[in-house]
């Protein structure tokens, strides 16, 4: 070792006697008051803006959850040449960046891309359609893990029960449904939680397409940092509060037949 | 199977909060209107948009972009009304034909926005000098590198200024963000660096930390902003009728005054331009 960290001395203020805090701490507590403001009085832009995420963002999940949750199951259970390499297709797409599925879903349904005539682009049919697409090999490939390990055990007890592969495969979505709510969970925050996709299809129209996060990326851009973490907080929250309705759920159902 | 009931009933709950959702975008009377950050976030449709559609009955959905953007928006057909602000760039569109009846609409004028301490002592009247100052200081200078009219205004001012800001300081002091105006503001606000913007955004751009204007006035720092109807004959699907009577109003005395009220701060942001 011939240099000697010297310089981090320069980058951690070791010894150095204490500035004024620096301006991100009053950024953060402005936050949470911005945050408390808009839920306190009930602004009705914000409860617009987030109507419209929770409605953007659960008609994504049920979409998305109908087609993979089955998908997800049958390449679990089922056997054909090519099987394998699907299944890492499917994996790899868990780390799709949202940017590109809002782009290959903008040039699908732009005027001039091949589905231009249902002229969905920039309405909030549209930024479903992009969620669904992202968060579909999210729940297919974590379904697809769930279904196969159980699989493993119990196929022989289907297969003497006379139960074909595709009664299997649902059987065992039934039997792993309490795990299979924490995958849709997963899936909603990925949905609710993205911004470049539905930025590019929606369009961040006010009052028509624009949700939390477009509004948070909006106000970012006009500098208004504390209101923008202020709605970062708001669907904190919001994300939080399903998460403990849907586990409160589940403990009960599963208290209810184990 | 208490689950499966109150599963299914959820279910059902949430299908029918999000049936609005999901009809086909079969709106009655609206437009989409493909235009720039720095109207949008000016706070100017805001402020118009309310007095437009309280007239007509007509909705109008903004899709902010870069000018460059706006205009790709418009030549795919994925809007009705183009209002941007590159002269040259909507030139070239309506002569390539995907739009028509360009009209001119409003201006306001870009200014150099700089470090309070001025390093480069870039500061006057004459916005030339002012980048030639910087690029012999080699002083940090964020480009907003987003073919926006911002940008293309820039690239301009740089040539005008016998300065190629990319090949004398990409890496070093010219740097290219390729964001749109209030995000390369903000990181001029923490890198402390000059930055070209137009008047609207910076007036209303809160997190301006050491940032003041150092060079403003300069003729060539006119900002004109002009309205395009995308073409029907391109894209039948246009909505010309609605589209067209917003762009009338725009530059009827009506929109004229609407667009000459809006201010920050005292500040009047845009300036009517419309003949007749």
């Amino acid at each position: 070792m011939r240099h000697r960290p010297r310089s981090l001395c320069k980058i951690l203020p070791i010894g150095q006697p204490l500035r004024p805090p620096p301006a991100t701490v009053n950024t953060l507590s402005l936050a949470f008051g911005e945050a408390w403001a808009m839920i306190a009085r009930a602004d009705p832009k914000l409860l617009e803006i987030v109507a419209l995420s929770l409605r953007v963002s659960l008609s994504a999940v049920v979409v998305a959850t109908l087609l993979a949750l089955p998908f997800g199951a049958a390449l679990a259970v089922a056997r054909f040449r090519g099987r394998d390499a699907l299944v890492v297709v499917l994996n790899a797409l868990l780390g799709l960046p949202a940017v590109v599925v809002g782009l290959a879903v903008y040039l699908l349904l732009s005027r001039a891309g091949p589905l231009g005539a249902l002229g969905i682009l920039f309405t909030p049919a549209a930024m479903v359609i992009a969620q669904a697409v992202l968060i579909f090999p999210l729940i297919a490939a974590l379904a697809r893990q769930s279904v196969a390990d159980a699989w493993r055990e119990y196929a022989e007890q289907l297969h003497s029960l006379g139960a074909g592969p595709l009664a299997s495969a649902f059987a065992l979505l039934h039997d792993l449904r309490f795990s299979l709510v924490t995958i849709v969970l997963a899936a909603f925050g990925r949905a609710i939680a993205e911004v470049g996709a539905v930025m590019i299809v929606g369009g961040n129209i006010d009052g028509f397409t624009r949700v939390m996060t477009t509004a948070i990326a909006l106000e970012t851009s006009k500098g208004d940092l504390p209101l923008a973490l202020g709605l970062g907080l708001v669907l904190l929250a919001i994300v939080l509060a399903l998460n403990v309705g849907a586990h409160l759920m589940k403990e009960r159902a599963q208290r209810h037949h184990g | 199977m208490a689950l499966n009931r109150r599963a299914f009933a959820a279910l059902a709950a949430l299908a029918l909060a999000c049936a609005p959702a999901l009809p086909l975008g079969a709106q009655d009377k609206s437009i989409v209107v493909a235009s720039t950050t720095s109207t949008e976030q000016s706070g100017l449709f805001g402020h118009i948009l309310p007095m437009f559609t309280r007239k007509t009955g007509i909705a109008v959905k903004v899709v902010a972009l870069g000018t460059g953007q706006a205009l790709d928006v418009g030549r795919r057909g994925d809007a009705d009304v183009v209002f941007v602000h590159d002269r040259p760039a909507e030139e070239k569109f309506v002569a390539e034909g995907y739009g028509v009846d360009r009209r001119d609409v409003m201006y306001n004028d870009f200014v150099l926005v700089g470090p309070k301490s001025d390093p480069a002592k870039a500061a006057g009247k004459d916005i030339t000098a002012g980048l030639k100052a910087i690029a012999a200081a080699k002083a940090p200078f964020v480009s907003r590198a987003d073919k926006s009219g911002t940008h293309a205004a820039e690239l301009r001012y740089f040539k005008q200024a016998g300065v190629d800001p990319v090949a004398e300081g990409k890496g070093t002091w010219y740097r290219e963000t390729g964001s749109g105006m209030g995000p390369a503001l903000n990181t001029a606000s923490s890198m402390n660096a000059y930055i070209l913007a137009d008047r609207g955004t910076w007036l209303s751009f809160r997190n301006r930390g050491e940032l003041r204007i150092v060079v403003e006035g300069d003729k060539r720092m006119f900002n004109p902003y002009g309205v395009i109807l995308v073409n029907p004959a391109k894209h039948a699907h246009v909505k010309q009728a609605e589209a067209r009577a917003f762009m009338d109003w725009l530059v009827s005395a009506e929109g004229q005054a609407a667009i000459a009220s809006y201010k920050i701060g005292g500040e009047q942001l845009f300036f009517p331009e419309a003949k007749g």
